[in-house]
């Protein structure tokens, strides 16, 4: 135990921390509230006025659109993928097992640019053409990894022995799965799926190699008005609504499993 | 459908070959290829006039990345920006994740957890926009320091770390936090019974066993500061990291030749990185 003097000195940073990582925030959601076009800061009047506008906003709402499916579609093929590649390293020794969490890392590992441009080169040797399922495609390569090491470190602590007792009780393979297996995995999915919608849901760097001209997600949407002062408004109530919405994965996850998503055990 | 079960059942290479055959596929062709393919073309180059891509192998590319003082200025600012975040970065989290870990209650711990964990879903690029807003002319920062007469760093490489820090801090703070836990208290004390003071301690006791940890955070924070664009542009006013330039060269130059030579440059040091680390043990602890 540090002793109390050591201990006031780390209350005072841990507080100042969590002051300095709320405080932006807490200023865009004040912000998008303030009645001056230019965002004068303290602000002199409050309106909702911009709440509103941005409802009406076409093309904030098309993109939160695009953003959705986009999020959904990585998601359900990082789901399939990353259970499969997860089954295959935790319930089988074959030559190559070590290398395929290296693998599947490196996608999240590398920057983004360089998975960007690397695809982006892709689809146009391929001739592929560039829009919702590029961008899927382009998401699922770093989603796969959230889902697989979820679902590894989950059959990796069950273990074989239920699936082996199943089997000898005369069920198949797709009975074991389905009233065995699946059942005691879903949360571990559940969590993996959050966390590959949630990245797919923010990433932009990827997207902005993957997309087409017409297509954009609501962080290329952002990016794109962040500069346009005309627009400065209706972009400080999408971001603000993007905050307040941030609470809700991290409050389902609770509700849900009991531990925070993503935190280490 | 029964028949392919007990198939299935009796022959576990199939099963295995079912499993794999669709993840590894996607990984090397969707990934591994495209990325093969985009370091085949750093080789290459475009024509001066024409702007197309001619499939001749050569290094000029990398001459010119390598021969060009301002390319050489970018690859030092981009290391010294990605090494300074990480210092910040562990600056402040080492004490944060050491309240967490071994002086908060089992609570308190818990909500601390939750208190970090959440900006991690708020967007990336709000985060960054905040820090926009933030650090303006005439903007929050500016009225905080208004009273001590002196004003924000604004817009600028300053601004940039500053942003960046404030970004990764999360992927700091978590592995130290989960590395200190790990760390037994009755490890701490018998180390002071013995009159080790509470620096020496930390010196010869915690720090050594959560160097692990430490440099699992430190590969995010490094890599993700060496890779980014978007906040240059966002907070950065004119200054230009090496992503910007491979953005550039893709976007309006066109180039995408040079864009691959230059992320040669991020590939390689995250390479070495991660080689480099991997002995203390660090990679399982990402």
């Amino acid at each position: 135990m540090p002793t109390a003097v050591a201990r006031r000195v780390l209350a005072a940073v841990m507080g100042l921390g969590l002051i300095v990582v709320y405080l932006p925030l807490a200023v865009v959601l004040v912000n998008s509230f303030n009645s001056s076009r230019t965002f004068a800061w303290p602000p002199s009047q409050l309106t909702t006025h911009w709440w509103s506008q941005a409802w009406q906003s076409t093309g904030a709402r098309s993109a939160l659109r695009t953003s959705v499916e986009a999020g959904l579609g990585a998601t359900a093929i990082a789901l399939v993928l990353g259970t499969m590649a997860a089954f295959a390293v935790a319930r089988y020794r074959w030559f190559g097992r070590e290398s395929v969490s290296f693998l599947l890392l490196l996608p999240i590992a590398l920057p983004g640019i360089v998975t960007g441009i690397a695809l982006n080169n892709a689809f146009r040797v391929a001739g592929a053409r560039f829009g919702l399922l590029t961008i899927i495609i382009g998401h699922s390569t770093f989603c796969v990894v959230l889902v697989y090491n979820n679902a590894l470190a989950r059959l990796r602590r069950l273990g074989g022995t239920l699936e082996e007792a199943s089997m000898d009780l005369g069920a198949g393979v797709w009975q074991t799965f389905r009233y065995v297996t699946f059942p005691l995995l879903r949360s571990a999915l559940f969590a993996g799926g959050l966390l590959a919608f949630a990245l797919s849901f923010d990433e932009i760097i990827v997207t902005t190699f993957t997309s087409a001209p017409g297509v954009q997600t609501l962080p290329l949407w952002i990016f794109g008005n962040l500069f346009r002062p005309n627009q400065a408004p209706v972009v400080n109530v999408v971001a603000a609504a993007l905050i307040v919405l941030s609470v809700l994965p991290v409050w389902l996850a609770q509700r849900l499993s009991g531990e925070p998503v993503g935190a280490r055990h | 459908m029964r028949a392919a079960s007990s198939w299935l059942h009796r022959h576990t290479t199939a099963r295995l070959l079912a499993l794999l055959s669709l993840p590894v596929l996607w990984v090397v062709v969707a990934y591994l290829g495209a990325l093969g393919a985009m370091l085949v073309a750093a080789f290459w180059t475009t024509n001066d006039f024409t702007g197309a891509v001619e499939h001749r192998l050569t290094l000029s590319n990398f001459r010119t990345l390598v021969e060009q003082p301002v390319y050489r200025r970018v690859a030092l600012r981009s290391l010294g920006v990605a090494a300074l975040v990480t210092a910040v970065d562990t600056l402040i989290a080492l004490p944060m994740a050491y309240y967490m870990a071994k002086v908060a209650s089992p609570r308190a711990r818990r909500l601390l957890v939750v208190a970090i964990l959440t900006p991690l879903w708020a967007s990336y690029l709000v985060k960054a926009y905040a820090w926009r807003v933030m650090l303006a002319n005439g903007g929050v920062v500016d009225w905080l320091l208004q009273p001590f007469g002196t004003h924000g760093p604004g817009f600028g490489l300053i601004a940039t770390i500053i942003t960046l820090s404030y970004l990764w801090l999360p992927f700091m703070v978590l592995p130290l936090f989960a590395g200190l836990e790990r760390i037994p208290d009755a490890l701490l004390e018998a180390s002071a019974d013995q009159g080790a003071r509470a620096a020496r301690t930390f010196r010869s006791i915690v720090l050594p066993l959560l160097f692990p940890a430490l440099v699992a955070g430190s590969i995010f924070t490094f890599s993700l500061s060496l890779g980014d664009y978007i906040t240059v542009k966002i907070v950065g006013g004119t200054s230009q990291l090496v992503s910007n330039v491979i953005y550039d060269n893709i976007t309006t130059g066109g180039n995408l030749p040079f864009a691959a030579a230059a992320a040669f440059f991020p590939i390689l040091v995250m390479v070495g990185y991660l080689v480099g680390v991997r002995r203390t043990g660090a990679l399982e602890e990402l």
